[in-house]
């Protein structure tokens, strides 16, 4: 019991000094005017311990960039495609060579045929007074016009075709292209920027196709001249679409569908327009000079006035028989593209002696106007003569000089169909001597109606020529396609 | 490259700031007196809103009479340059009947086949009787006649490769050819200045476009190894192929390629290269043959070649030439040449005459004397420019030199001062040069004679001293200038 009690009176005093030192400066702490106890302390350390880890970055693995010589690895192992994939066996390769003008007769590797395969509505090829014309113009200019619009292109027979055809059409102001297909696909970006909407026919052909998209709007096609497709999608687009109201909206059509041969309806087109509120950009490359009591093209023929329709683009290259194309409109229209249209401004003008071959078309279109009702007489009779033809059938409308003829029942692949239609047209070329063509799809075209055989009917043909391609045509189709039917 | 003083910058600067004022103040006026006038296109927006085209309407419109100036007589060596009057300050042009003749400094008429030339005009007069001036057709219906195979012959001959294919307009050709060639999934590099088809053309293809520092080989080959070592953007497979495209001669700078390096470069890295010859084809080389013979590349090295028939040649239309395969799946996938009218056959046989001269093939020298003058034109009067201390860029034997101008308001006083002295020259500002670096340019051609040259020189030095533009420190007449060859 001795030892018991000193060990106790030492754990006492060793117990009462320890609590003292812990208390003593804490109970006596009075920082600033304020107490402070022990347990602040404690809370404090472990506050600034919680925030010391927050502040700390999460672990990341370091990201250790290629080294050179992983570059040069990998460019080494790097196996680029061939630039153009390898030629298709029994691909169609020749092209038929033209030995004089397209007119409706012409010479095809040293034979003379019966051409349909130009595009000369108005017989304008071969025409005296346009050719004088155009030799007047070679004379005094040359060839080419040696520079863009802006700078020193700019020669008076443009001026003066632009007044021509802004004259012909009833519009304040038109604008010539140096390319028939580069027309449309400048024009459409020119006006059509990112966020605006479109709503187009999904029979267009490439070019427009082209332009859209590289025009950056919001594009939604609607079935080929289909009036009730056009109605509801318009509808969808604009209802409950506040947005709408401050975005440009257009519609683009074309007047006569290359694809198809269809001619699209201008006054329907002009009222779901107005009840909508969208502008047209209208696409006349082979109705203008055909359609219309007097050629004017489309509005004419419907008889909407042509001040409804905002944009109106054709190329040359048909009716008027020279090359290049135009768009015309308001003033503020044709204005906008003298600055913004790449196909305008960086490219040169068109040459001089086409654009008086233009002039004279359109003079010879006014002095003329009995050519447009030969055209419709020799379409109505090709129709005529081409009703029972075994196997294929006419599928464009009646007033349209590309009169389009597809297979009456597909054989299910398009290649297939494009073998067949294009041996007939071989044939009828190398035992009738009819120049026959098929329509061409290329691979980046997005359309996807149905192909055919294509003739182009001009006021040249006689009636000998047109039975002369209704015979050719029966004999061959009926024995080309007797395997399928 | 063109290196900006400060000073100049700094004023230009301050002169583009106090137009963007004023023309704001105007809009703000504009704004005014148009709610009084209310038009009544309700539910429709407008084609240009807001600030779109305020560049036009404000800036541009002031200076409109220096572009577009409309000519009435062939772009020839001097021609006769329709006067225009305006009578709503500038908004609206009218054309008068009188016209003054001047010194054509502007028209793309490098080897003069611009006006009726004695060889080439006949013969486009006898076709333009036999094929009319036009065919109506796409080439592969009804539209490829005789002109056309034997032009294609005639191109690849002259350009050196085994094939070539034809269009109707330069524009097209690099808008069409490039979707055909690559897709999605493939790499377009392409010059920081490389023309707008050629930008149209890559942004139609749906491939990825990069840029890589004008004319810098090193710059591409890095842009080449980061790209290749990357593979496609956000899913790194390795790309398709790769496309480089370059031009021979940019028409905004004068000057040439560094087509040997670059090249090389794309050989070691498996690139296609694409070259636009539109401004050099005809132009440059000993026997007119482009850049590639001026700088000793063999045509074989280049995958594609393409170039213009508006410069040189005197007409219109562009072509491609590759090798066999490639002009054969051309010929069934191109769009423009599926779908497009084809090329006029007058313009067809200005071209095969024109070669024909070039290549002395129609019995005369009279092609490898405008190839010797063209380049002792320019060579002349580039040297002379320098002397008087004009910034002129481009490299020697380039036909085309741009003079700078920098400040907004120089850009109407230099033109206009020209024309009321009887010289035309081009002015180009934004938005095809960067907006601080507007310049004159000028383009020489093969049928401007000694005298013509010197009255032009005259000209632009006592306009130029007119026009504050001579920026470097003029010569002294005593020392002579030792020309020496930029190109390697």
């Amino acid at each position: 019991m001795d030892m018991a009690l000193p060990i106790v009176n030492a754990t006492a005093t060793v117990l009462a000094r320890v609590s003292a030192a812990f208390n003593a400066p804490l109970a006596r702490a009075v920082v600033f005017g304020v107490h402070i106890d022990g347990h602040l302390v404690v809370e404090g350390l472990l506050i600034a311990v919680i925030v010391f880890q927050l502040t700390r970055k999460s672990y990341k693995p370091p990201k250790k960039p290629l080294t050179e010589k992983e570059i040069d690895e990998l460019c080494d192992d790097w196996k680029p495609e061939p630039l153009c994939p390898p030629i298709k066996e029994g691909a169609r390769i020749d092209t038929p060579m033209l030995e004089s003008a397209a007119g409706p007769h012409t010479i095809v590797d040293g034979k003379e045929v019966v051409n349909f395969a130009s595009a000369n509505y108005l017989g304008l090829i071969g025409n005296e007074k346009i050719i004088d014309s155009c030799v007047g113009s070679l004379e005094k200019y040359g060839v080419g016009s040696c520079g863009p619009r802006g700078f020193y292109g700019t020669i008076d027979v443009h001026l003066d075709c632009e007044a021509k055809i802004a004259k012909f059409l009833g519009t304040p102001d038109s604008i010539l292209y140096s390319y028939g297909i580069s027309t449309i696909f400048s024009v459409i970006p020119a006006f059509c920027k990112k966020g605006d909407i479109i709503v187009a026919d999904e029979g267009v052909h490439w070019a427009v196709q082209n332009g859209l998209h590289l025009s950056r709007s919001t594009v939604v096609y609607f079935k080929h001249n289909d009036m009730a497709s056009l109605a509801s999608t318009l509808e969808k687009l604009t209802r409950g679409n506040k947005r709408a109201e401050k975005i440009r909206r257009y519609i683009v059509v074309e007047s006569i569908y290359q694809n198809s041969g269809q001619i699209a309806p201008l006054d329907e087109i002009v009222r779901l327009k107005e009840k909508y509120r969208f502008r047209v950009i209208l696409e006349e490359s082979h109705s203008f000079g055909v359609l219309g009591k007097s050629g004017r093209g489309l509005a004419e023929h419907y008889g909407v006035p042509i001040e409804k329709i905002d944009i109106i683009t054709a190329g040359m290259g048909n009716a008027l028989a020279t090359d290049g194309g135009f768009c015309t409109g308001s003033v503020r229209v044709v204005d906008h593209q003298r600055l913004s249209s790449s196909g305008y401004v960086f490219s040169a003008s068109l040459p001089p002696y086409l654009a008086s071959a233009a002039v004279s078309a359109v003079n010879y279109l006014e002095e003329n106007p009995s050519v447009l009702s030969n055209l419709r007489s020799n379409i109505a009779l090709l129709h005529k003569e081409l009703s029972d033809t075994p196997g294929l059938e006419i599928s464009s409308h009646v007033l349209s000089p590309i009169v389009f003829l597809k297979l009456k029942k597909s054989t299910g692949s398009p290649t297939t169909d494009l073998d067949l239609l294009e041996t007939i047209a071989e044939r009828v070329l190398k035992e009738d001597s009819v120049f026959i063509v098929t329509s061409k799809k290329s691979n980046l075209d997005r359309c996807k109606l149905p192909i055919g055989i294509r003739l182009f009917v001009s006021v040249g043909h006689t009636e000998s020529d047109i039975s002369a391609l209704s015979k050719s045509l029966k004999g061959v189709s009926a024995s080309v396609l007797s395997d399928y039917f | 490259m063109v290196r900006l003083p400060y000073t100049t910058a700094l004023t230009t600067l301050f002169s583009y700031g106090l137009l963007f004022a004023f023309g704001q103040l105007r809009d703000f006026f504009r704004k005014f007196v148009d709610w009084f006038k209310a038009k009544n296109v309700k539910g429709y927006a407008p084609i240009c809103l807001g600030l779109e085209d305020f560049y036009v309407r404000r800036l541009y419109l002031r200076i409109q009479d220096c572009f577009g100036r409309p000519i009435a007589s062939a772009p020839d060596s001097w021609f006769d340059v329709v006067e225009r009057i305006s009578n709503d300050n500038n908004k609206t042009l009218q054309r008068t009947s009188h016209t003054t003749r001047c010194l054509n400094l502007g028209s793309y008429n490098y080897l003069g086949f611009a006006a009726a030339d004695e060889y080439c005009t006949p013969r486009a007069i006898e076709s333009l009787k036999k094929y009319s001036a036009s065919t109506c057709s796409v080439r592969v219906d009804g539209g490829t006649t005789k002109l056309h195979a034997e032009l294609e012959e005639l191109v690849a001959r002259f350009v050196g490769k085994p094939a070539a294919i034809l269009f109707g307009m330069g524009y097209v050709t690099n808008s069409a050819i490039i979707p055909c060639l690559i897709g999605k999934g493939g790499l377009i590099i392409s010059d920081s200045l490389n023309h707008n088809s050629i930008v149209n053309g890559a942004r139609g293809s749906g491939a990825t476009v990069r840029v890589f520092q004008h004319n810098s080989p090193a710059h591409l080959e890095e842009v080449l190894r980061e790209q290749i070592a990357g593979g496609q953007p956000r899913t790194h497979r390795p790309w398709k192929k790769i496309i480089v495209i370059v031009e021979g001669i940019y028409s905004m700078e004068g000057e040439l390629c560094k087509l040997p390096e670059i090249i090389a470069v794309c050989k070691k890295y498996k690139a296609y290269t694409y070259l636009d010859e539109a401004h050099s084809i005809g132009a440059v080389g000993q026997s007119g043959r482009g850049v590639c013979e001026l700088l000793g590349v063999d045509p074989a090295d280049v995958d594609i070649m393409m170039g213009t028939f508006t410069k040189s040649f005197g007409s219109c239309g562009g072509y491609i030439a590759a090798s066999k395969d490639i002009i054969q799946h051309l010929k069934h996938t191109c769009p423009a040449h599926l779908y497009a009218t084809s090329m006029s056959p007058p313009a067809v046989q200005q071209v095969i005459s024109a070669i024909k001269v070039i290549l002395g093939e129609d019995g005369s020298n009279r092609g490898a004397q405008k190839l010797a003058r063209i380049r002792e034109n320019s060579n002349f009067f580039r040297s002379e420019l320098k002397k008087m201390g004009f910034e002129v860029l481009g490299d020697n034997d380039s036909p085309v030199m741009p003079i700078m101008l920098y400040n907004p308001a120089k850009i109407p006083a230099f033109s206009r001062e020209c024309l009321r002295q009887k010289v035309a020259v081009v002015t180009v500002a934004f938005p095809a040069t960067p907006l601080l670096l507007a310049r004159a340019r000028i383009c020489i051609s093969a049928s401007h004679t000694k005298e013509d040259l010197v009255t032009a020189l005259d000209v632009i030095s006592r306009v130029g001293d007119l026009v504050g533009i001579k920026y470097f420190p003029a010569e002294p007449p005593k020392i002579a200038e030792v020309g020496h060859n930029k190109l390697e």
